[in-house]
């Protein structure tokens, strides 16, 4: 094995209160990005968490509809047209929109309806802890999440509360079915939703379509569109990118999130580089030393290059110990931070990447030196 | 093949620019062979450094020419230089220039390093190269825990471990006490007669004189006297053979 990793490291841990100072620069960068990133992909995950978990193949949407939120409205007898096409296994309206949550202390506070019919294969709540979820076909029966308990007067099944001014009790009680807007989402049946919503009763928020398991899909996507008229269709994935697009870009929360990740990197870099070029600067005599015996000039880059991997590996170990301990305590808030295997790796790439990029003025430092200069010290 | 390990022909050096421009050689031959320990003096400013680096092949001449063992230095880039350097030269510095991190037999190695040798046969050659300068004892010390003497046997195993056809060194003793210095040039007598190098020795110290089989006296650029020095070693003609 070569001594340059051995020359690079006695470099970097000569100087300890540099090194650390070097650490430090690396780890705030890095957690920086990641949280950044972590909480762009908890953001995108959690604004489709309801398109993730309907059982739709295919979305009947108004036309333009940008998310699943969105309060606009499509006749309701597309469904009729939709659920005798050939490949079709089911065609179910789903009605949602806000609603007044009153609590029993009097307290009132916005919810989010998502209603449907619960005895067809439409939006059910997932994840039940306690109670059923069958219970909500049944009048004035809600589902709940019981992050939310408090911000809705509530302590879990039996619980009562009026929605628009009827007498609703909560008869499921779920966990994780958080929203992103911190607006409670409350599942309820169909012919509820549009007294809590107000909705027509020929009118609904969208249309979950099922295919037959052998249906052609995309015959049976063209089939549904010649269907709907004035709406819209879209596949489960084209709706949950137009959704993320929407509340990631169209919004700035994205932009934001990405603006902080960069000003990560841009600290992370000039403090690595700072560092890295103090550090080569003090061992000029020594890389001269190099020179001066015959080495190339690609030893002694690697020399500095290993210095910048050594950086980048100690910081990202330091960094994703901190990062698994920030996604922990903030998995069941209300903006988890999701750190994937993919995003741990691109970090990974990233730290080096700005590691070795900072190492490039130590570079430039080092091209300079004359061998000569050894003869005169 | 040349016994002449060196050959330099017709050296000029120039120095700055402009007003602050200095002839530092003026026309200097020299030749350096194997198996001789040439002493290079002369006073302060006189451009003995100077030939010493472009002997090195650290500078290229102005004009004249310079030869490492067949290689010519004229026009040669960095890179060329130092990769002469590399497989040629050997260099011992009056501030010995050890890495101060890394062991004694760590820093011997290095020569090995930058020439891709590595693995155990590197590091058996590195002890053996302290051995032979009587420091195997201390091949696992630091730097600062050598005396001046030791660094600067650790220097010249370092310088020769690569097995240089030449060794080049900058007042190797004039950091050190008498005793040492004359250690340190027993070693490069050694080098030079027992195992066939050639080895300069710039310095101004007259302790060492007796050690040289050739002293070459330079002043203003010039070599003013180039005549043997009292070993007992045999001589033989003291300039290259230029197109012989």
């Amino acid at each position: 094995m070569s001594l340059t990793l051995t020359l690079a490291s006695r470099n970097l841990f000569h100087d300890r209160l540099r090194f650390v100072a070097t650490l430090i620069g690396i780890v705030f960068s890095v957690v920086l990005v990641m949280i950044q990133m972590g909480l762009f992909l908890g953001f995108g995950r959690m604004v489709t968490t309801m398109i993730d978990h309907a059982p739709a193949d295919l979305w009947i949407l108004p036309k333009g509809a940008k998310c699943f939120e969105d309060p606009s409205l499509i006749d309701v007898k597309v469904r009729d047209r939709v659920a005798s096409l050939e490949g079709i296994n089911s065609a179910v309206p789903l009605v949602i929109g806000f609603s007044d949550w009153r609590m029993e202390r009097g307290e009132v506070t916005p919810v989010f309806i998502v209603g449907a019919d619960q005895r067809d294969s439409g939006l059910q709540p997932w994840n039940i802890v306690e109670g059923n979820a069958q219970t909500l076909q049944q009048g004035g029966n809600v589902a709940v999440d019981r992050s939310y308990f408090e911000r809705l007067g509530v302590s879990g099944v039996g619980s009562t509360a009026e929605v628009r001014g009827r007498k609703v009790r909560v008869t499921a009680v779920t966990d994780g079915i958080r929203s992103f807007a911190t607006t409670p989402y409350v599942f309820v049946d169909m012919k509820n939703a549009r007294n809590y919503t107000g909705t027509p009763r020929d009118r609904a928020s969208s249309i979950l379509v099922q295919l037959k398991s052998d249906a052609d899909p995309e015959k049976a996507l063209s089939a549904v569109r010649a269907e709907v008229g004035d709406a819209e269709v879209l596949t489960a994935d084209e709706f949950r990118k137009r959704s993320r697009s929407f509340w990631l870009f169209g919004t700035g929360a994205g932009a934001a999130l990405f603006a902080g990740a960069l000003l990560g990197v841009i600290v992370g870099t000039v403090i690595v580089a700072q560092t890295l070029y103090s550090s080569t600067k003090d061992h000029l005599t020594e890389f001269a030393t190099l020179r001066a015996m015959g080495s190339s000039n690609a030893y002694i880059y690697s020399v500095i290059i290993y210095q910048a991997l050594l950086n980048a590996v100690i910081g990202f170990c330091i960094a994703a110990g901190i990062g698994s301990i920030v996604v922990q305590m903030t998995a069941k808030s209300a903006l988890p931070i999701v750190i994937t295997p993919w995003l741990m790796a691109a970090l990974f790439v990233l730290t080096v990447v700005m590691c070795v990029a900072s190492g490039i003025g130590a570079i430039i430092r080092v091209v300079r030196i004359d061998p000569a200069t050894v003869f005169m010290r | 093949m040349s016994n002449y390990v060196i050959e330099a022909k017709s050296v000029e050096k120039t120095l700055g620019r402009g007003a602050g421009e200095v002839r530092a050689l003026r026309g200097v031959d020299l030749s350096l062979r194997r198996g001789e320990l040439t002493l290079l003096m002369g006073p302060s400013g006189s451009g003995k450094t100077t030939l010493l680096l472009v002997l090195g092949c650290m500078l290229t001449p102005t004009s004249g020419s310079v030869t490492v063992c067949g290689t010519s230095t004229s026009n040669a880039d960095r890179e060329k230089l130092a990769k002469i350097r590399r497989e040629h030269v050997g260099f011992v510095f009056q501030s010995y220039h050890l890495f101060p991190t890394m062991t004694a037999a760590q820093n011997v190695q290095l020569a090995l390093d930058i020439r891709h040798e590595r693995g155990a046969r590197a590091a058996k050659k590195s002890r053996a190269a302290l051995e032979m300068v009587g420091l195997e004892q201390k091949a696992d010390v630091l730097p600062g825990g050598l005396s001046g003497g030791e660094q600067q046997r650790v220097a010249i195993a370092r310088a020769l471990v690569a097995n240089p056809s030449v060794v080049l060194a900058d007042e190797p003793t004039s950091a050190l006490d008498g005793k040492n210095g004359q250690s340190i040039m027993r070693i490069l007598a050694d080098t030079a007669h027992e195992h066939d190098r050639a080895v300069l020795v710039v310095t101004h110290d007259p302790r060492v004189v007796p050690f040289g089989d050739r002293i070459v006296e330079i002043e203003d650029g010039l070599i003013v006297e180039d005549r043997w020095g009292k070993t007992d070693r045999p001589r033989m003609p003291r300039t290259a053979p230029f197109g012989a």
